[in-house]
């Protein structure tokens, strides 16, 4: 292979710009410096969707561990059946999901510019969330009291770990919706600057995603 | 993680909308100043954080080498005494975990943070404050792990800490809870290095530096990173999972309780083997560089070279349980593996017969990287076939925690991927520093280490195949291993030489350097072809003084040589005519920041509370959140940045999809014609 | 994204230097160079933006299928079988995944590059937690 092979195998060279006379040269501004990217993605954005994209791994191993853990419960010991609360848990996922709703909303309201609509619905969707999680204690608590601790089994390990580590993230994503209203009430974040909304947002859906899949997956399928 | 701005100017005209713009956040000033330690600490240059990578992987590298040395001492006879079986389980468990996660990925890093903005023209890394948190939560994860032989021993179960082995019955001490906390700080450092360099590499490339154009290296470096991106969560959980078992009484690999701890070891090679590619992929990377620069020739098949980079990227998520043949998976799973694990020796085959092809017919340079990388090449061939070798099930259930094994994984990670470094080092030491290492010293320091390598672990084949086992402390003299034991003693410390050698290398041409002996080389010492050769030497803070346009693969090549129509090649114009010197004014730069060193900080202290007193916990925990306060609340900009004519920019910036505070100035250089371009 | 476009204001920024940018185009045009073709959309997606409206419809709609899902929890449903009722939940569950990802998280208007990370997520996820578990011979 010979140079002149690379030079032909380049598909599309840019005769325009090589012939670009050098006055004009200059106006050829970097695209980087408009805040504009190679993609026309913001940076901030991708780093949010690379994250999910890594989550998917954490819950996939965490999902199937409980999966595992719980088909190699012994006979007799306290197992789903003995503890789970269907019912309670659907309203729950009801309220988690319906702060989906509440947290697009706060987004489109920021990016009509009603900031107080904003408010509102971010207002609205934190306190979902803490019924979520308050929620979450209290079946722990029950769970516990049924005499399922978390060193009690297996199951009991892996259910607690699982619904744990994504009460964490609910409960992160809570403190990060209360601090997007107070920058909000301490006026630096405006419509200007909703894609701070749209990302924490974009956790915050995943976060649901993730319950939709355990509610059906962990609660719901026939044990 | 963008930092706000100066509050933005708006001129409302009627019938507008009322728009309020947001105020800055920023409360918090900066560090300042350029030079002295504290530049150092709290820098967010992306070469500058390359080069403590680098540094930090080399002084680990002594540690783990020292490990290595202890270990072959302790076997050089039969019945050694250098080592209790305890100790040796320490060492030969801390040997493997300071090689893989603290010499060879950081060694990855350092090549990653240093050249992959340079070779896509970018100004900056995109988040050069989580850039420098990285680095941090790496080297204090790697100092946090290696505390623990003084706080009540090491880990010792194994780099890959087979459950239950590693649980508390059969691991009482405090060793493997530094293991899954350690790891799981570096896996941190790891998994935001990774989203930011890929967020770089998509969003940050110059005008017209499409991805079809980039180098080899930054194509593997891509790759690597989107491997970490989807690696790094399984061990995550998998450390968890050994964490919650050992400190709070879980149950996930309590046998007891009916748990199988086959899924600690599924987990660890989910991770475990797109990791091996991991390991290897930026040494092909560099190997792809420095081969074609010093063969005079363009590499051969550069789409083979991306898609076979590719392939391995995604054929390495199906060959994990390879390393599980003869843990009773099942004769289904072993077939459908070994397969697997066959055809992932393909694509690596085409990197290897492109390296040849691109020498054949080359005017070759043997330099001291190229030497380097011929070596890897050579190295990792042999490893490579070794590796096949296991991929047959039968077979390996013959070699399986045997020496061959050991001799298999040192042929590819010392002769592939860590040779390939020491290439990378020697071939852009002039970029980072401004000098050549000393060649005859380079090639003394490659012979010896050829030598001793080989005289290392070849003899481990044979151990292996004889029957010796690894990790067993010692063996008796009638074994029939003593002859190749000693001959690989031998052989570690000619190795130790060959890094002596290299490290009196470094030192001496620093020495000679500063003392004006060595003459300090232009912005491009080998005729190379990327773009990091196309600024000055050492690389300025800035980069590159104008913004580069490319027009097709090997552009700064391509602005020095001229191929005429009968296929000669004649020189366009000078390399010093081409590059920028450097001495552009007036860039505005990401400011320097204390908070990503303090955020890092915290995590170990989080670390040493769960093992000892929560109370640590709470104190990392609060360094934490403060830490995280201050990074949100720090003032954007340097304030000495205000003086400058470049202000506009600050306003610009502020819309958050910026390259965190990085400008690039006006004019661009799209080399079309290079003597009224060099300004 | 926000209806007061920063790029806007940016351009008008810069105007006021005399420079001539063309940022949204620039980026395009960059991007439909090399494959990763995400851009597109940047500019443009405010006006595909689903009104408060079908987001409340979506809404509604996973609230019905969240009944449906909690329904098969009574007895009389159980007479389908367990396979049956395995299938139709997983059916649910993914329908519920998909509105939220595609609405919710706006994978359907938004830069197709988003939606490749994350299905690689899903499919990487999928394809080694899967085999892993029927190398446990979990499904017999």
């Amino acid at each position: 292979m010979t140079e002149t092979d690379t030079a032909l195998a380049d598909p599309a060279p840019e005769v325009a710009q090589e012939q670009a006379p050098q006055g004009h040269a200059e106006e050829a501004v970097a695209v980087q410096e408009v805040g504009g990217t190679t993609t026309g993605i913001s940076h901030n954005k991708l780093m949010m969707w690379l994250f999910l994209g890594s989550e998917c791994l954490l819950f996939g191993a965490l999902i199937s561990t409980y999966m595992f853990a719980k088909s190699r419960l012994p006979e007799g010991e306290i197992g789903p059946l003995d503890v789970f609360d269907i019912p309670f848990t659907s309203v729950s996922s009801f309220v988690l999901l319906m702060s989906s709703l509440t947290m697009v909303l706060a987004l489109s309201a920021m990016n009509r510019g009603n900031e107080r609509g904003f408010r509102i619905w971010i207002t609205a969707t934190s306190l979902l969330g803490g019924t979520f999680v308050a929620g979450q204690v209290y079946e722990f608590t029950v769970f516990y009291n049924h005499g399922l601790g978390y060193t009690t089994n297996i199951f009991g390990s892996a259910f607690y770990t699982l619904t744990g580590f994504h009460g964490v993230h609910v409960s992160i994503g809570i403190v990060m919706l209360m601090s997007l209203l107070m920058m909000n009430l301490r006026g630096s974040l405006g419509p200007d600057r909703a894609e701070r909304v749209e990302l924490i947002g974009l956790y915050w859906h995943f976060v649901d995603i993730v319950w939709i899949l355990i509610f059906t997956i962990i609660y719901l399928f026939p044990q | 993680m963008t930092t706000t701005s100066e509050p933005q100017q708006l001129q409302l005209t009627a019938g507008d909308q009322m728009v309020r713009p947001s105020s800055s956040l920023g409360m918090l000033a900066r560090p300042r100043g350029d030079t002295g330690w504290r530049s150092w600490l709290f820098t967010v240059d992306h070469k500058r954080i390359g080069i403590l990578y680098g540094a930090a992987a080399l002084i680990f590298l002594v540690v783990g080498g020292v490990e290595a040395l202890l270990i072959r001492l302790q076997l050089a006879a039969p019945g050694g005494r250098v080592l209790s079986e305890d100790a040796y389980n320490q060492v030969f468990t801390m040997h493997g975990v300071t090689m893989v996660f603290l010499v060879i990925m950081p060694l990855a890093a350092a090549f990653s943070n240093f050249l992959l903005p340079l070779q896509i023209g970018a100004r900056d890394v995109a988040f050069p404050r989580l850039n420098a948190f990285s680095f941090w939560c790496f080297l204090f994860g790697g100092i946090f792990l290696n505390t623990s032989w003084m706080l009540g021993g090491a880990p010792d179960g194994g780099w890959f800490g087979y459950a239950p082995n590693s649980g508390l019955v059969f691991s009482p001490s405090h060793g493997m809870d530094f293991y899954a906390l350690g790891l799981q700080i570096t896996g941190i450092a790891s998994l935001v290095s990774a989203i930011n360099l890929i967020v770089t590499v998509l969003n940050m490339r110059t005008k017209g530096m499409s991805l079809w154009r980039m180098p080899v290296l930054s194509w593997m470096l891509l790759i690597v990173q989107f491997l970490l991106l989807f690696a790094i969560p399984v061990i995550t959980v998998a450390l968890f999972l050994l964490m919650f078992d050992r400190l709070f009484g879980a149950n996930f690999f309590n046998v007891a309780a009916g748990a199988d701890p086959l899924l600690w070891q599924h987990l660890f090679w989910i991770f475990g083997h797109p990791e091996v590619y991991i390991l290897i992929l930026p040494a092909f990377g560099i190997m792809s560089e420095v081969i074609p620069t010093f063969s005079r020739k363009p590499l051969f098949g550069y789409p083979f070279m991306v898609f076979s980079g590719i392939a391995i990227g995604f054929m390495g998520w199906g060959v994990w349980a390879h390393h599980m043949f003869t843990s009773g998976v099942g004769p289904i799973s072993v077939a459908a593996f070994s397969l697997s694990t066959m055809f992932i020796a393909v694509p690596t085959g085409v990197k290897i017969l492109n390296w040849l092809a691109t020498m054949w017919g080359g005017r070759l340079q043997f330099t001291t990287a190229m030497l380097f990388s011929i070596g890897a090449v050579a190295m990792f061939t042999i490893g490579g076939l070794s590796g096949v070798t296991h991929a047959i099930a039968p077979a390996d259930t013959q070699q399986t925690d045997t020496f061959y094994i050991v001799a298999h994984f040192h042929y590819v990670i010392f002769g592939g991927s860590l040779l390939g470094m020491l290439s990378g080092f020697y071939f852009w030491w002039p970029k980072a520093f401004g000098y050549k290492l000393n060649e005859r010293w380079g090639k003394a320091s490659f012979w010896v280490l050829m030598l001793g390598f080989n005289l290392t672990f070849g003899p481990m084949h044979i151990l292996g195949l004889q029957g010796m086992s690894r990790r067993i402390q010692s063996y008796s003299a009638d074994a029939g291993f003593s002859f190749w034991n000693a001959m690989a003693t031998v052989g570690a410390f000619v190795t130790a030489i060959g890094f002596l050698i290299f490290i009196m290398n470094i030192y001496r041409s620093r020495k000679a350097y500063r003392s004006g002996l060595l003459k300090p080389v232009g912005p491009d010492p080998w005729d190379a072809r990327a773009l990091e050769w196309m600024t000055a030497s050492p690389v300025p803070e800035h980069n590159f003084d104008r913004e580069i346009v490319v027009s097709r693969q090997d552009e700064f090549w391509h602005r020095k040589w001229e191929i005429k129509d009968d296929g000669k090649v004649v020189r366009r114009a000078r390399a010093e005519d081409v590059a920028h010197d450097g001495s552009a004014k007036g860039i505005h730069l990401p400011s320097p920041s204390y908070w990503p060193i303090i955020l890092a900080l915290g995590l170990p202290l989080l670390a040493y509370g769960l093992i000892f007193n929560i109370w640590i916990s709470i104190i990392g925990g609060l360094v934490v959140l403060g830490a995280i306060y201050g990074w949100v609340l720090e003032s954007p900009d340097d304030p000495e940045a205000h003086d400058h004519e470049e202000h506009h920019s600050d306003a610009v910036s502020g819309n958050g999809s910026g390259p965190a505070d990085v400008h690039l100035p006006a004019v661009a250089d799209s080399g079309a014609d290079p003597a009224a371009k060099a300004l | 994204m926000s209806q007061i476009s920063p790029v806007a204001e940016d351009s008008a920024a810069l105007a006021a230097e005399e420079i001539d940018v063309k940022p949204a185009e620039a980026a395009a045009a960059d991007s439909a160079a090399d494959g990763t073709s995400a851009a597109a959309s940047a500019a443009d997606d405010h006006d595909k933006h689903p009104s408060d409206w079908q987001y409340v419809k979506i809404a509604i709609i996973l609230g019905v299928l969240t009944a449906v899902e909690v329904f098969t929890y009574f007895e009389s449903v159980h007479r389908l079988g367990d396979a049956a009722l395995f299938a139709l939940l997983t059916v649910l569950m993914v329908l519920k995944f998909v509105y939220v990802a595609a609405w919710f998280m706006h994978l359907k208007f938004d830069s197709v590059l988003f939606k490749r990370i994350f299905m690689t997520g899903i499919a990487l996820a999928l394809g080694v937690y899967l085999i892993m578990l029927t190398a446990f011979s979990f499904w017999t």
